[in-house]
């Protein structure tokens, strides 16, 4: 943790760069309401994918339920802050879907993290299903129709600070001796049981990780978005999250975050098409895939570690 | 008794529509190892080609359904062709994601042509219901059951005693072997790809004289309940995807009757879960041994 002090100071000073920018151009103007939901959309999606490519990238077990988490997320929310309208319910209600979630994440990749590959993404993609039909069917959750005027408890400041904070956890998590437990189950599961890592453990602690990410970005949803109904949480909300980890590059943060940025850039350009925009979306997606079929960035990181021992290495070419 | 008679009758039925889905789903990934996303809206695109060419053409339902089929394979081979074969080489969720891409293109693209309203399916064939010892079970039914079970024994035929189908099975098991034997490993794709999507074609036309409604968005969940079906079966195996697809239509009808239609997609996926952890490959699947 010492070691990395000097990167995290680093990342923590570009984020309160990019808070001021932020802020700078609110007071200015340049920000709009409509381009503060667009920010915060992408913040939101951002936080969700990061827990995705945790699960996918570095431990690659393919998860096709995080929408599932996510509705946990949001429901806990939108139930609890009718009660308490108060931001500190608000963080209560997020900590209590985080709880939750990852017990239902426990709960559903004890028996379905043995299976591998295709049939898992098929298990998870079950178990977001029956998380968001027993949604659907509960008297608390008030069944279809869903949740609406959830107080509004988040501003952009609010998705923005969460953003950096679950990023800055990811990426430690992941170059901590636990995260590097977890990438060496991806790259060979018998090789890393040899090396008295046990695979099932560290893949589950990468599913229940991803999920309490998930729950983070469910909440803040319902509290921006202030409606949540089930149908938010379907099949096609999971794959949208998956689709800007592939996108962005399986295994690269930074990646994610390219691909969440151009995506929802993409998106709201494509506003101005009406009913053109979704044909003119997958056109998009299937061509990037086709030309880019490693994603935007690959598995290239920024990475301040990085640049500083390039420019080292430089110097002694040099010198 | 009646009632659970009854009951059996809509689910055989229903089943054999999602097991008619179920083959393609099966053989596609059997063969490129890709779960096809866009095999639920050739199913749709199908369905939309039998109302246009009965309602145009003024096509019967045999000349109606076997055109469908013609055109849901050229369609096949064309996606795959231009979709599917330039990723053959990179990574698996690559692919995935494209093959997601293809189906919202095929759902938003008919939905820009033809709006996103249902449209009631024209009624061919008159339905006559028969009553058999209480049972009420319908022409309709008995056609689609027919059909499904025709459809599948000519598929078992041509998969075990043509040589496109052993070129087939030669692939699935070892494409570089395969093609080292002489078998064009393109040709044999595409074939796979044509069936699949023939037999997808089918079973729109049936599900539209069957439910009498059709809309863009119809493939959907159809499309996933067959590939659960595939699943639960052994993916890869054509009588598994068959028998996936009867136990899936039988498990939500019955489901259905006994009131809980609010949860019968639960109980699908449950059950899914269930059979992959007692039998990691599906009913009908090989186990396939670690290897260091």
């Amino acid at each position: 943790m010492r070691a990395n002090f000097k990167y995290n100071f680093s990342w923590l000073a570009v984020m309160v760069i990019g808070f001021v920018a932020i802020d700078a151009c609110e007071f200015l103007g340049i920000i709009n309401a409509f381009i503060e939901n667009m920010l915060v959309t992408i913040g939101i999606n951002i936080i969700l994918a990061t827990g995705l490519n945790l699960i996918i990238g570095f431990s690659g077990q393919f998860s096709l339920g995080h929408a599932g988490f996510m509705a946990i997320g949001a429901y806990a929310t939108g139930i609890m802050t009718q009660t308490i309208a108060t931001p500190l319910g608000f963080y209560l209600s997020m900590v209590v879907g985080i709880v939750i979630a990852m017990i239902a994440a426990l709960i559903v990749g004890i028996p379905t993290l043995r299976l591998r590959g295709d049939y898992l993404a098929i298990a998870t993609m079950g178990a977001a299903e029956i998380i968001r039909i027993l949604i659907n069917n509960l008297k608390i959750t008030n069944g279809a129709a869903g949740l609406f005027n959830i107080p509004p408890l988040v501003t952009w400041a609010t998705v923005y600070v969460l953003m950096c904070l679950t990023t800055i956890v990811t990426v430690n998590f992941i170059h901590s001796r636990n995260g590097r437990a977890i990438m060496s189950v991806r790259e060979d599961e018998i090789a890393a049981e040899a090396m008295g890592i046990n695979p099932t453990r560290w893949k589950l602690a990468a599913f229940v990780f991803g999920a309490g990410t998930a729950a983070i970005g469910g909440s803040l949803h319902a509290a921006y978005i202030q409606t949540i109904a089930p149908g938010d949480f379907n099949i096609m909300a999971s794959i949208a999250i998956l689709i800007i980890v592939v996108l962005g590059g399986v295994g690269s943060i930074t990646g994610t975050f390219v691909a969440a940025i151009v995506l929802g850039a993409l998106d709201t350009i494509l506003q101005n098409f009406g009913t053109l925009r979704m044909i003119i979306y997958s056109l998009a997606l299937i061509l990037i895939m086709i030309f880019k079929p490693s994603g935007l960035l690959g598995n290239w990181e920024l990475s301040f570690k990085h640049l500083g021992t390039h420019q080292r290495k430089e110097q002694s070419i040099h010198e | 008794m009646q009632t659970f008679g009854q009951q059996l009758i809509n689910g055989l039925s229903l089943g054999s529509i999602y097991a008619l889905l179920a083959l393609g789903y099966t053989m596609v990934y059997g063969i490129i190892k890709l779960i096809n996303f866009a095999h639920g809206d050739i199913y749709m695109l199908g369905a939309f080609w039998g109302y246009f060419v009965i309602n145009q053409l003024h096509f019967n339902f045999i000349w109606a359904m076997l055109s469908a089929m013609i055109f849901c394979a050229l369609l096949g081979v064309v996606i795959e062709y231009f979709a599917y074969r330039p990723l053959r080489h990179s990574p698996r969720i690559t692919a995935l994601i494209t093959a997601i891409g293809v189906s919202f293109l095929l759902e938003n693209g008919m939905t820009y042509l033809f709006t996103a309203n249902t449209r009631s399916f024209p009624q061919v064939i008159k339905t006559v219901t028969y009553h058999l010892g209480g049972l009420r079970i319908s022409n309709i039914q008995l056609l689609i059951l027919g059909t499904a079970c025709l459809l599948m024994l000519l598929l078992e035929l041509i998969i075990k005693r043509t040589k496109m189908g052993r070129a087939m099975r030669a692939v699935s098991v070892d494409p570089e072997a395969a093609q080292l034997v002489g078998i064009n490993i393109n040709h044999t794709i595409s074939f796979t790809f044509a069936l699949g999507s023939a037999m997808a074609g089918a079973a729109g036309v049936l599900i539209g004289l069957y439910y009498n409604s059709i809309d863009p968005l119809m493939g959907m969940t159809p499309g996933i309940k067959a590939f659960v079906a595939a699943v639960i079966g052994g993916i890869g195996s054509v009588p598994g995807a068959s028998v996936g697809g009867f136990l899936i239509g039988l498990l939500e009808t019955g489901v259905q009757a006994i009131g809980l239609s609010a949860y019968k997609d639960a109980v699908v996926y449950f059950v899914l879960i269930v059979i992959l952890l007692v039998l990691p490959a599906g009913i009908f699947g090989h186990k396939t041994k670690e290897k260091v």
